[in-house]
């Protein structure tokens, strides 16, 4: 059956956003062939939609700032699950890395000497985020994009791929279709890197586009690979919750980084009450003194107030205003208040402008004039593909991963700007050892024409059957069953019944029927779409089973506390004989020069 | 409940036409919800491209009631009570199938931009008030409604001689960035066809990003253009030196 076009790299990237990007303009770089392959068009994919910024110590508004606090706030925002090196060296190359998008065209906010401006975040002890207003991802995205463009990356676009090939233990390829025609196409590859995203699709209240239906997670588990960490799914703090067609839709982190202040019905500022006792130090003890560090920010002047409250980590402030919702204390569409309205309308204007259009067009709110409605958002999962540190390389040979679609970085909670810096610090490592690896790999590792065939036939069966259900319908049941049972905070029944009822789901999977034929088919195309987020989240439900405590974005409402044993361990979810398969393992120990940090 | 009637192009390249949905309104309800509305319980190979839903990725560009627009900020309470409303595919484009169009040309035309130039390899300073204009620029989201409403495209197809509104944006982002020091006046006149932009500002008026291409982009740069070609004095100077 030779009914698809073939298609040879030395280096496949999957995925577009700034991960992907930056993977094959460092894979080009070293003078490999590298083919970029994207859901969506180019400069399309979900990194458009981060807003506040790029984290990276450079100091700039901040002296005191240096990559060793940095890396303290990571692995503390994880709650010391990262991987140590990860986050070590993301710390370290995130200000080169910064600097070189600058140098490709990204044209950041300045500070009064000229220096590229840097914001506050939660989690984050000094401003560090370099932004672009609210649109730094925009900004990310399209620098990669024309920089790649001008460096002879072949870009295959509206193209997705199903499968992962290996001869023997080695990646030789992978297989996908075209979405414009149909057609499918075979990329033979001596190096593949993953960089796909994350899954929030499974979830009826996401900030996450069509894409994010954990493609690369799937793939990787069906090749062989650990997926590590994926009970820790970050639900982001502020999303929209009016009206219903864009519930979930990002209210960027920044509003809150400006001085955004969050209320309940009552008026009460409530985060004084949400600060865990290991953190409360760090931040405001009255509104008196959050006044003052706001005053000092907006001056850019110095001041020994502590930040807000509202500047906890993600995980702390999702969990305040979901329990402030529960317990009847909240706004009247089911969020809590989000108040920037304070400051002058120009100034919101010139930082937030995205947020000031998206809440007049979409929900008739000027923010410059009253508060927002927020709640919490499935937006990131911090679980992925277990990698290597420095080379990004999976446990299979020749398979890469860098940005969401890979473990380890964030542990058990990202902060807020350390994706972007994420994307492009083991974007271009990962780039760079997969044109390693395919330049010293002696020969081409082959591909079973058989696992084709029978890869089309997976595919075709919706659109040969006669009868079955409609895949929308599955996709509904699959948001319900994860939002129900597996959301911000979870117990042992919920979790159990979830499963259960993913499993049930599962079987519906053989039974699914679409029409008209495979060009340009939404329909047929969120069939595979689901196989790959029902693998996702019953990995998601079987890892938060297993972990029996509260940690970061895992909170257990019948294990409230952290488990001294299991901060030692990582779930990792794998495939065995057909089966999904869970064990605990040890996290790496961190050398002493870096223990002795956090003293 | 409340419904809106909406005529939805179904069709590819050789054939196609309105087909007539009855969808129900939910409060702030988008032209792309309503589509999404039709794929999950209607007809599920409605063919649609989208991403962000927020306005920030520029893929959901279609005409509604004739007006390029983004399908996910166009609310349907701002049409009239029981006004049929009719979506259809980027006119400019080659239909692929419904409301998707072959947008690759514009990709092509970027290629030939010659990207940010300069021999500054220390740290950058640069002052805010000095890229306002750039940043304005970037806000671009490349949509491609301004590339579908001009009408040295979408009427005369001059997609061969003329690079369009987003491009002449993206080339005046280089252009006026501080520390760039490449020319593309060449460019401009010659394979950006800029000549043939005769500043009707239709391209400003659809801008999603609200980017006044005509005024800060097309004009500037039109301006620089006569200023390399065409202006008499340099000329002359020219020719003295050429001596």
């Amino acid at each position: 059956m030779d009914n698809y076009k073939v298609i040879e790299h030395d280096v496949i990237v999957i995925g577009a956003g700034g991960a992907g990007l930056r993977a094959a303009i460092e894979a080009s770089a070293q003078g490999v062939s590298t083919g970029l392959v994207c859901k969506s068009l180019l400069g399309k994919a979900h990194t458009v939609m981060a807003e506040g910024g790029i984290a990276a110590a450079l100091a700039n508004v901040d002296s005191e700032d240096g990559w060793q606090t940095h890396f303290c706030d990571t692995m503390k925002g994880g709650k010391m699950l990262n991987n140590y090196r990860m986050a070590e060296l993301h710390a370290k190359e995130a200000p080169m890395r910064v600097k070189e998008l600058e140098k490709w065209g990204a044209v950041f906010d300045r500070t009064k000497d000229g220096k590229i401006l840097q914001r506050a975040f939660g989690g984050h002890k000094y401003k560090r985020l370099c932004h672009v207003g609210d649109r730094t991802g925009l900004e990310l995205i399209r620098t990669l994009q024309d920089k790649g463009v001008h460096q002879g990356i072949n870009v295959y676009m509206e193209c997705t791929i199903t499968k992962l090939f290996k001869d023997g233990d080695t990646i030789s390829g992978a297989f996908g279709y075209y979405r414009n025609s149909g057609e499918y196409v075979l990329f033979k590859a001596k190096a593949i890197v993953l960089a796909t995203g994350g899954v929030g699709k499974s979830f009826s209240v996401t900030s996450n586009s069509w894409e994010y239906t954990g493609d690369g997670h799937a793939l990787a588990y069906e090749a062989g690979c650990d997926l590590i960490d994926m009970e820790f799914l970050q639900f982001h703090p502020t999303g929209m919750v009016w009206p219903p067609g864009v519930k979930g839709i990002l209210v960027t982190e920044g509003v809150r980084g400006e001085g955004g202040i969050l209320r309940n019905n009552k008026n009460e500022r409530f985060m004084f009450k949400y600060l865990p006792e290991s953190t409360r130090h760090e931040f405001a003890e009255t509104e008196a003194e959050a006044s003052q560090w706001l005053e000092a920010t907006l001056n850019l002047t110095k001041s020994t107030a502590r930040r807000p409250p509202e500047l906890s980590t993600r995980d702390n402030v999702a969990r305040a205003i979901y329990t402030e919702v529960k317990e009847g204390r909240g706004s009247p569409h089911g969020g809590v208040f989000l108040d920037i309205s304070y400051q002058d309308s120009n100034r919101i204007k010139q930082k937030l402008p995205s947020m000031y259009h998206q809440f007049k067009e979409l929900a008739d709110v000027d923010i410059t004039a009253g508060p927002m409605e927020v709640g919490p958002t499935a937006h990131y999962i911090m679980g992925g593909v277990r990698v290597d540190a420095d080379t990004a390389q999976s446990k299979v040979k020749g398979l890469f991963a860098c940005g969401e679609v890979s473990g380890g970085m964030h542990g058990a909670n990202r902060l807020g700007g350390n994706s972007l810096s994420d994307l492009i610090v083991f974007g271009a490592r990962a780039g760079l050892h997969a044109a390693n690896y395919a330049k010293e790999l002696k020969g081409k590792p082959s591909i079973n024409g058989k696992e084709i065939e029978a890869e089309i036939t997976d595919l075709e069966r919706p659109l040969n059957a006669q009868s079955g259900q409609n895949p929308y319908d599955l996709h509904k049941e699959l948001n319900h069953i994860m939002s129900t049972y597996v959301g911000i905070f979870r117990e042992e029944n919920d979790l159990v019944t979830g499963l259960d009822k993913l499993v049930e789901l599962n079987k519906k999977l053989d039974n699914l029927k679409v029409v008209n034929n495979r060009t340009y088919n939404p329909g047929w195309h969120m069939c595979r779409d689901l196989k790959n987020m029902l693998i996702c989240s019953m990995a998601i439900t079987k890892s938060a089973l297993s972990r029996k405590e509260s940690r970061g974005a895992h909170s257990r409402l019948d294990y409230t506390e952290t488990d001294k044993e299991l901060s030692k361990v990582n779930s990792a979810v794998f495939k065995q004989d057909g089966e999904m398969k869970l064990e605990h393992t040890p996290t790496l120990s961190m050398p002493e020069e870096l223990a002795k940090l956090f003293n | 409940m409340a419904k809106v009637t909406l005529k939805v192009y179904r069709g590819d390249k050789e054939k196609g036409e309105f087909k007539t949905y009855e969808v129900p309104i939910e409060d702030g309800m988008v032209i792309l919800d309503a589509i999404h509305y039709i794929q999950a319980n209607i007809d599920n190979d409605i063919a649609v491209r989208w991403n962000c839903k927020a306005a920030k990725c520029g893929s959901c560009s279609a005409e509604v009631n004739g007006k390029p627009s983004l399908m996910c900020k166009t609310r349907l309470d701002r049409f009239a009570k029981d006004e049929v409303i009719t979506v259809q595919p980027l006119k400019t484009f080659p239909l692929i199938k419904d409301l998707v169009t072959d947008v690759s040309w514009n990709y092509e035309v970027n290629k030939h931009i010659t990207p940010l130039t300069s021999k500054d390899e220390g740290e950058w300073v640069i002052y805010q008030e000095d890229i306002e204009r750039v940043q304005e620029f970037r806000k671009c989201i490349e949509c491609f409604l301004c590339q579908d409403v001009c009408h040295v495209l979408r009427d005369h197809d001059k997609h061969a001689n003329f690079a369009g509104p987003r491009f002449l944006v993206r080339t005046a982002g280089l252009e006026m960035h501080p520390k760039d020091t490449a020319s593309r006046t060449k460019y401009l006149k010659e394979e950006g066809g800029i000549g043939y932009c005769n500043i009707t500002k239709c391209c400003t008026e659809v801008c999603p990003e609200e980017i006044h291409i005509t005024d800060n982009a097309i004009i500037p740069l039109k301006e620089r253009v006569v200023d390399d070609f065409y202006d008499p004095i340099a000329k002359f100077l020219k020719g003295l030196f050429k001596k």
